[in-house]
């Protein structure tokens, strides 16, 4: 399933290293004790409680092991991921469950 | 009382940043299973995590390299997702921004949840710290995450390529991510930004080459925002009333 190419790859890896990079070094690095402006700050709070949720959401209403058919029993194995997420705040219980409830979908599947 | 050298430091870093491997190691092995399912091998795999060294964003770019994505939006989105290690930079440059410039470009790419998390927590704790005790301890914390995020990611690479694409690994991914999301919802204006990014991300995805995932992100950023605002102005309103009232 191998659906991009080398060149792709290394693009986005090198891109992303340089980026990720400029994004760790630009405050530390340049902005010394400089104050960002509010607003900014206030917005790039909430950037990885939007863009993942965004990015999971189609990956669950529309599974890739049914084709892209929305499935109840996908559904509710990521329902029950984030829940134990959220209820117990542990990343690791979360993913655990996560995994469990994945396999169960592939010993019944 | 223990005497805070340099040295001793380093190890408190090292020693306070164990619990976390159980974190990261696992998310390692996965980014490498995951990658050696999208067709990578072991070199590219740890070449990714050696290069950009932060899990969400790298499952990002997979994510969306294999749904044949245009790259500057792969790029965008990835970074997007690493737009908080900037805020991590930010508020560390108060602490460690007077050290020597190669320790804060070395500091730079050490920069993950791990490690700022940690270090913030100790740098307010005991304000009395010296910089150079500050970096120490920062290097602590990631002088054994980072080895261990690298080597998972191989492990995970070769196990992968063992592993047939026919068991639908490709569900995990999300469910990892929805891990990673359940525990940052700690605020209401968390959870706006949330449910916001969630309902705006499905009707987005009419929108050609995957350019819904930043317009919906960026409308749970605003929806976020502006709700810190509302609750902020509320609560100063009814202090008001309060110190106001007879």
């Amino acid at each position: 399933m191998n659906t991009f190419d080398q060149t792709s790859l290394w693009i986005v890896i090198i891109g992303m290293a340089l980026g990720s990079f400029a994004l760790r070094f630009a405050f530390i690095g340049f902005m010394g004790g400089r104050k960002m402006p509010d607003w900014l700050m206030r917005h790039l709070r909430y950037t990885a409680v939007a863009i993942l949720p965004a990015l999971v959401t189609p990956l669950v209403v529309w599974p890739s092991p049914t084709g892209g058919e929305t499935s109840l029993p996908h559904l509710a194995v990521a329902a029950l991921t984030f829940a134990v997420g959220y209820l117990t705040r542990n990343v690791l219980w979360a993913l655990l469950s996560g995994v469990c409830g994945f396999l169960l979908l592939f010993l019944l599947g | 009382m223990a005497i805070t050298t340099t040295k001793s430091l380093f190890l408190r870093g090292l020693i306070d940043s164990l619990p976390f491997l159980l974190v990261a190691s696992p998310f390692g092995l996965l980014f490498g299973v995951l990658a050696a399912e999208a067709g990578l091998n072991v070199l590219e795999a740890l070449a990714f995590s050696l290069a950009v060294f932060a899990g969400a964003a790298q499952f990002t770019a997979l994510q969306l390299l294999q749904e044949n994505t245009p790259l500057l939006i792969v790029l965008t989105s990835a970074l997007a997702v690493n737009l908080r290690m900037g805020m991590y930079s930010a508020s560390l440059t108060p602490y460690l921004g007077d050290a020597p410039m190669w320790q804060r470009a070395c500091a730079a790419y050490m920069t993950v949840d791990q490690s700022y998390a940690l270090s913030i927590v100790k740098f307010e704790d005991e304000p009395e710290m010296t910089t150079s005790q500050r970096m120490a301890y920062f290097f602590g914390t990631t002088s054994v995450i980072a080895p261990s995020w690298m080597i998972a990611t191989v492990i995970g690479a070769w196990v992968g390529a063992q592993i047939p694409a026919s068991w639908g690994l490709d569900f995990v991914l999300p469910l990892a991510f929805l891990a990673m999301i359940g525990p940052m919802l700690r605020t209401p204006a968390h959870m706006v930004a949330c449910f916001v990014a969630i309902v705006a991300s499905l009707p987005a995805t009419l929108m050609p080459h995957n350019l819904g995932l930043i317009v919906a992100g960026l409308a749970g950023m605003m929806a976020g925002a502006q709700t810190e605002l509302w609750l902020e102005r509320a609560a100063a309103r009814s202090n008001a009333e309060q110190e106001t009232a007879p």
